[in-house]
């Protein structure tokens, strides 16, 4: 380990190191990682898929997918570069709404996006109401860099597993990579673990 | 242009800065000395961790400034001045310091030299990094494909690479336009005024050449830059952006 001696933490202070995975900053600010173009699809244009293995194939327009029940959650979020953001707070439905109806066998999702995004995670994960499709930030409608009209929120992953500008998710009996996770990023990617890269 | 992935676990090694060069008044060329790399692709980025006194660890990303052909890895950092990083690599290493760095990461924000189709590069401020690791490859590797970069800064002295890039602008196939933001020194020829839709029209390659875009530099800059390439009628496809942080509050 090489020592940096006049190298000083400027770590803030108010902020439980708990709260705070291996190798993550805490931010007050709200940076942006995506690998292209912001899409902005207005919501009227906009609609949401569950597919694939499934019993049968369901589509919300922006006006059905409103009208299901939402909340309001307050959670810490982890982008892989490194910075973290404590208390966010998000309105949006969850996926345990969404995918009530469905029946599977499957055991993986692929969740796609405006843009051609993709990423995946065990269907486990999102399925247990550990993971919202959201609609808004602070209270606002979610900003087309942000993610808008609506993105996944799946606190407990690093952040590039909330796919931006969501358009549904594909329910697989055979995980596959998604955008980054081919691209050298950590299949599953927990921030506790510090999964950043393929092999961690 | 597929990614590549990377196999097996990108482990923590040591660097050794073996040179330093003063770029502007913000920012400097930290050349490492690597035991054990295996090369990289140019626009790939490494992690830097910094281990203070008392056990504290930061890490942050800074790509790769040299060319997968050249014998060091250089990163160039700007001071941000109320940072916690980017003051001490800018301020404080000195040449046989050693820090910690994994790489090379990422695998779509990158460029081959084998690739012919024009390519377009647009930078703001420290987003110049990237490039110059594309620009020396290109040279390096022989490439035929035409490049422009546009290149947007505060000011000449602000200007990361000026001489280099001077001296590529002799190329025939590479072509680079700078635009000075802030200050102009007297007699200045070139551009004005920020990267915007009205700029890159007069300046980029028509969407109908369909080049492939790289876009690099503090959020803000990326957000406006790739929206205006879109509403020019870039396909968002051919687009790669890289966004190195600061959207503010
Ligand atoms: C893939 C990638 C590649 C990068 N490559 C480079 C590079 O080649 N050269 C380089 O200098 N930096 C690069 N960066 C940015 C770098 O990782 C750090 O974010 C930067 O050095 C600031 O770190 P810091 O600890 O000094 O500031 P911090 O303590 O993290 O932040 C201090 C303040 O500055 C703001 N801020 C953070 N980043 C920026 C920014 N880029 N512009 C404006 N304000 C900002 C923060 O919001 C905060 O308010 C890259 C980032 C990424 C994600």
């Amino acid at each position: 380990m090489a020592l940096s001696p006049n190298f000083h933490s400027r770590r803030r202070t108010d902020v439980d190191p708990a709260r705070v995975p291996p190798g993550q900053y805490v931010t007050s600010g709200f940076p942006v990682l995506s690998a292209g173009p912001t899409p902005k699809t207005p919501p009227a244009d906009w609609t949401f898929t569950v597919r694939g293995a499934v019993d049968r194939p369901r589509t919300w327009t922006w006006d059905e997918f409103r009208n299901l029940p939402s909340e309001t959650i307050t959670v810490d979020i982890h982008c892989v570069t490194k910075w973290s953001k404590l208390d966010t707070s998000w309105t949006g439905v969850s996926l345990e709404t969404l995918l009530g109806g469905t029946r599977t066998q499957a055991q993986h999702v692929l969740a796609f996006s405006d843009g051609g995004y993709t990423t995946n995670m065990p269907l486990a994960d999102i399925s247990d109401g550990r993971a919202w499709l959201v609609y808004a930030y602070d209270g606002a409608p979610l900003a087309p860099e942000h993610g808008g009209p609506v993105r996944l929120l799946v606190p407990h992953l690093y952040f590039w597993k909330s796919a931006k500008w969501v358009r549904g998710l594909e329910l697989r009996n055979q995980d596959e990579p998604g955008f980054w996770e081919r691209y050298g990023y950590h299949n599953y990617g927990d921030p506790w673990r510090e999964q950043r890269y393929t092999g961690d | 242009m597929a990614g590549t992935a990377i196999h097996g676990r990108l482990k923590w090694q040591l660097g050794t800065v073996v040179e330093l060069v003063e770029e502007t008044p913000n920012t400097r060329s930290i050349a490492l000395a690597l035991c054990n790399w295996h090369g990289h692709r140019a626009g790939q980025h490494v992690d830097v961790r910094l281990t203070a006194d008392d056990g504290y660890q930061a890490q942050r990303s800074y790509s790769i400034a040299s060319a997968p052909e050249d014998r060091n890895v250089v990163l160039t950092v700007e001071r941000l001045a109320d940072g916690e990083v980017s003051p001490y690599l800018v301020d404080e290493l000195r040449i046989g310091d050693q820090v910690e760095v994994r790489g090379p990461i990422g695998g779509y924000f990158v460029w081959e030299a084998t690739c012919e189709r024009p390519v377009l590069l647009v930078a703001g401020g420290s987003g110049v990094v990237p490039f110059r690791s594309m620009l020396r490859h290109h040279r390096a590797a022989g490439g035929a494909a035409p490049i422009r970069l546009l290149y947007s800064a505060r000011s000449q002295s602000a200007l990361i690479y000026r001489d280099e890039l001077t001296r590529m602008s002799g190329y025939p196939e590479i072509d680079i336009r700078i635009t000075l933001t802030r200050e102009q020194p007297g007699g200045w020829d070139g551009y004005r005024g920020r990267i915007d839709r009205g700029f890159i029209d007069l300046v980029a390659w028509p969407p109908a050449d369909r080049p492939l875009v790289y876009v690099c530099g503090p959020t803000a800059f990326v957000e406006t830059a790739a929206d205006a390439l879109v509403t020019l009628g870039h396909a968002p496809d051919l687009i790669r952006t890289e966004r190195f942080g600061g959207t503010g509050t």
